[in-house]
């Protein structure tokens, strides 16, 4: 393939990439062999957060190294830490409700509502969405608005107000899996036949069943239809 | 449409076919069918990409180049350079790898008032386990039963899978969801508490359990939380094991870390090791492209097998059917089977189908690879090759909205790239996606070395020659647990007399010396190097990443 080159400055110094690449394969290519800033390399683990400007535009932008085209001109730099303040809890020892999480982090009550939060999400979470949410104490939406978040920390180094919230969001979704999500009967039935021994001797035999017969067996399951 | 000009000629005629295609259900493959398959097109039966080991205790077995040359390689230290009359620290239990097998087993370790270390290479939680979208299998719904889930396992693995640890999985999933739950990783219910489960390739019943298409992000985000809370657990980021340390008898009894950040090692005593480290796709097998985190090369395995442990099912990897094939930035990430679970078919150059879409994974990646060889695959402008996986018929057998619901992480990937998932198809072609085998272990998580432990992605046997979805997260889970029970009761046993070596190495080094081998690398790896080189420096040993 013909590579067509761009100019991109990596924390000030030019390179001249392939216009094909992700910002992280473009700072491989310029000879950046990276620890930090990289992890996953599939947009699920946040390591890769980016800040960058286009020469000419004052607009911050922000975006996952790994999932981004170079751009033209693009002026960028990775935070690959960030200090993210995360108080000491053990939610075993949480009664799980709504008050706990500002008890915990009653910062929450300083947002200002300026909605940066949401302009500095790179996987578009309704961020403001979430932390009002958690101040009105409905901690079922905000655990579904802040599902998709990755932790990359870009809300947190925006926030005027200093707010660490997808840690806050954390709390607020273990709550909701342990404590308010309704349980499954079938679960705690199934467990308990375990207990009792129920399929012991089933899966004994199993274990020490032929090959020819196991294929047998195998290949006459009634396989449960789709929905 | 996004696609260029020639695709989106292509893209027509699948649309093309899709009312006629939605009649039709392909027929799945007869045993000596699929086998045929597998023996003509599946990766691991190519031979010019496997070599045979020739020291330690799997000398004779099959392996690809890539990974013998690696367990075959020379450690990064001498016995000289580093003072053993001292520590940096002292533990109970060392857990090398902070994924989900190394998170679970040090939650375990430190309920048992273990004291605990864990090291990892990067952040905790840069782990394949974080990448996981598909979900988890466990045998919770009233038609199912852990008999009918080891059936499916023994099925999937083509019944090479030890029976022992089939047991254990299967055995102990519900309560490792229940686990999960109780520290607040939230599944996908019904309002009436039931979960939601689906299909996955290779499965009699409905039982994999999902968060969303984020279900391994759900469960290592919640386990690193709880890690953070525990102050019995030291977390050491950015300090990959490079070798471990053993006592004269031969026993494990710490390791040696390098501080990424300050190119320095530290020394660690340990009653009891847990290697968690994972896979090794990053290895890019034969060239494949993959769909692993950064920090997957296969380091446990070099450990383990330097101080004595023995390896299994090391000659078969996954190969994930559905890795990205286009655009071309996102090459070899994964598309989740999730897709075709809820009902997306594979569709060749001509819009027919040419495979069963949930066949095990093995047999539907020949497959693919089958119809690009015979020239009825897509060729993209980058030169990849790939099949359309038929995403819009999602819509029409779920309903309208369905896409968006049930693949968020997907949709935005895609989105990304302006590719809209319910109404194009897209490209896909195998990605490496899984070690199959790994570090022998019994049901307890013992290796053949003493005090040694291993869990998760790391070990061998639990899913034979081929792993099916779902199955991985589940024993990740199941026997991280498991390792960090076994782990701080033999720590609690052990009195800390013994004294940490490098003597293995010694061994080591005489035994590549009797055989007349050169070790070719000096290993674990630690990261892939993926830096251009200027030309005329070129090292001959960066990867690319496609
Ligand atoms: C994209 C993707 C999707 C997947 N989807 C599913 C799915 O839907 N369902 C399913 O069941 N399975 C799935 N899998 C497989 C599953 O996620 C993994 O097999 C499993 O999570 C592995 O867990 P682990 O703890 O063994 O290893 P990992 O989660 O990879 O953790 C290993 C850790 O060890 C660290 N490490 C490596 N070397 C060293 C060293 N030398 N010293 C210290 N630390 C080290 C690594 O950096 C990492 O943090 C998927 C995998 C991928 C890649
Ligand atoms: S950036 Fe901070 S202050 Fe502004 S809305 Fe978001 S949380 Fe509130
Ligand atoms: S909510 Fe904040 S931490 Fe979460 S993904 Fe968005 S920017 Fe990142
Ligand atoms: S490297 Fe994980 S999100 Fe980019």
């Amino acid at each position: 393939m013909n590579e067509n080159l761009i100019d991109i400055y990596i924390m000030g110094e030019h390179h001249q990439v392939p216009d094909s690449l992700t910002i992280l394969q473009a700072l491989e290519y310029a000879g950046y062999r990276l620890t930090r800033g990289v992890g996953c390399r599939g947009g699920f683990c946040g390591a890769c957060a980016t800040v960058y400007r286009v020469n000419g535009d004052y607009h911050l932008k922000f975006a996952l190294a790994c999932q981004t085209k170079v751009e033209p001109n693009m002026q960028l730099a990775m935070i690959p830490f960030f200090p993210a303040h995360r108080p000491r809890y053990r939610l075993s020892e949480l009664k799980g409700t709504a008050q706990e999480v500002l008890d915990i982090y009653p910062e929450l009550l300083r947002c200002y509502g300026c909605n940066t939060c949401t302009k500095s999400c790179p996987q578009d979470i309704d961020v403001l969405g979430y932390v009002s949410a958690l101040l009105r104490g409905e901690l079922a939406s905000a655990a579904d608005i802040s599902f998709d978040c990755i932790m990359c920390g870009l809300c947190v180094s925006r926030c005027p107000a200093e707010l660490v919230k997808h840690h806050a969001a954390l709390l607020c979704r273990r709550i909701y899996g342990s404590r308010l999500a309704p349980r499954s009967a079938h679960l705690n039935q199934r467990i308990a036949e375990i207990r009792a021994g129920k399929f012991k001797a089933e899966l004994e035999q199993l274990k020490n069943m032929d090959r020819k017969r196991l294929q047998e067996l195998y290949a006459a399951r009634e396989v449960e239809p789709e929905e | 449409m996004s696609y260029p000009s020639p695709l989106e000629e292509l893209v027509r005629r699948v649309n093309q076919t899709r009312e006629q295609r939605l009649k039709q259900n392909f027929p799945r493959l007869s045993a000596e069918e699929k086998q045929a398959l597998l023996e003509q097109f599946h990766p691991d039966y190519r031979t010019d990409t496997f070599t045979t080991i020739q020291v330690g205790p799997n000398a004779g077995d099959r392996t690809p180049r890539e990974l013998a040359s690696l367990i075959e390689g020379e450690s990064p230290l001498t016995n000289a350079a580093l003072n053993l009359d001292h520590f940096d620290y002292e533990t109970d239990v060392l857990v090398i790898g902070g994924g989900g097998a190394g998170c679970a087993a040090a939650i375990t370790a430190d309920d048992h008032g273990a004291r605990v270390i864990i090291a990892t290479k990067l952040r905790l939680g840069d782990a394949n386990t974080m990448m996981a979208q598909g979900g988890i299998q466990a045998a919770d719904k009233e038609n199912d039963s852990p008999a009918i889930h080891y059936l499916d396992v023994v099925g999937g693995g083509h019944f090479t899978n030890i029976p022992e640890l089939v047991e254990a999985l299967v055995t102990d999933a519900p309560e490792a969801i229940q686990w999960l739950e109780n520290l607040g990783v939230i599944f996908d219910k019904n309002p009436d508490g039931s979960m939601k489960t689906i299909h996955g390739g290779g499965t009699s019943r409905r039982r994999m359990h999902t968060c969303r298409d984020y279900t391994g992000a759900e469960i290592m985000r919640t386990l690193r939380d709880e890690v953070k809370s525990r102050p019995g657990i030291t977390v050491l980021e950015f300090c990959p094991a490079v070798e471990l340390l053993t006592t004269p008898e031969g026993d494990a009894a710490g390791a040696i870390l390098l501080n990424l950040n300050l190119n320095r090692y530290l020394r660690i005593k340990a009653k009891t090791v847990v290697i968690a480290t994972g896979g090794s796709g990053r290895l890019h097998y034969q060239g494949f492209p993959t769909s692993n985190h950064y920090g997957a090369t296969g380091d446990g395995l070099v450990l383990a097998y330097r101080a004595g442990a023995k390896l299994a099912f090391i000659d078969t990897m996954q190969y994930h059917p559905t890795g990205v094939a286009f655009p071309q930035q996102i090459v070899g990430q994964l598309v989740t089977e999730k897709v075709r679970s809820l009902g997306a078919q594979l569709v060749n150059r001509n819009g027919n189908q040419f495979i069963f879409p949930l066949e095990t994974r093995d047999v539907v990646a020949s497959a693919i690879i089958r119809e690009c060889r015979q020239d009825r695959g897509v060729r993209t402008p980058a030169g990849i090759d790939g099949v359309w996986l038929d995403t819009p018929m999602i819509e029409i057998l779920k309903g309208p909205g369905t896409v968006k619901r049930e693949l968020p992480a997907m949709v935005r990937q895609f989105a990304r790239f302006g590719i809209e998932l319910d109404k194009e198809p897209i490209l896909v072609y195998p990605t490496l996606h899984y070690q199959n085998g790994g570090v022998a272990i019994d049901a307890m998580c013992h290796t053949s070395v003493r005090y040694l432990l291993v869990a998760g992605e790391a070990s061998g046997g639990v899913h034979g020659r081929n792993r099916l979805m779902g199955n991985s997260l589940l024993d990740v889970i199941v026997f991280g647990r498991r390792a960090g029970n076994e782990g701080a009761r033999l720590a609690l046993q052990r009195n800390d007399t013994f004294t940490p070596t490098l003597e293995h190495l010694t061994r080591w080094r005489q035994l590549l010396k009797e055989k007349k081998i050169v070790p070719e690398s000096v290993s674990p790896i630690l990261l892939p190097d993926y830096t251009r080189k200027p030309a005329g420096m070129e090292s001959g040993k960066a990867g690319t990443e496609v």
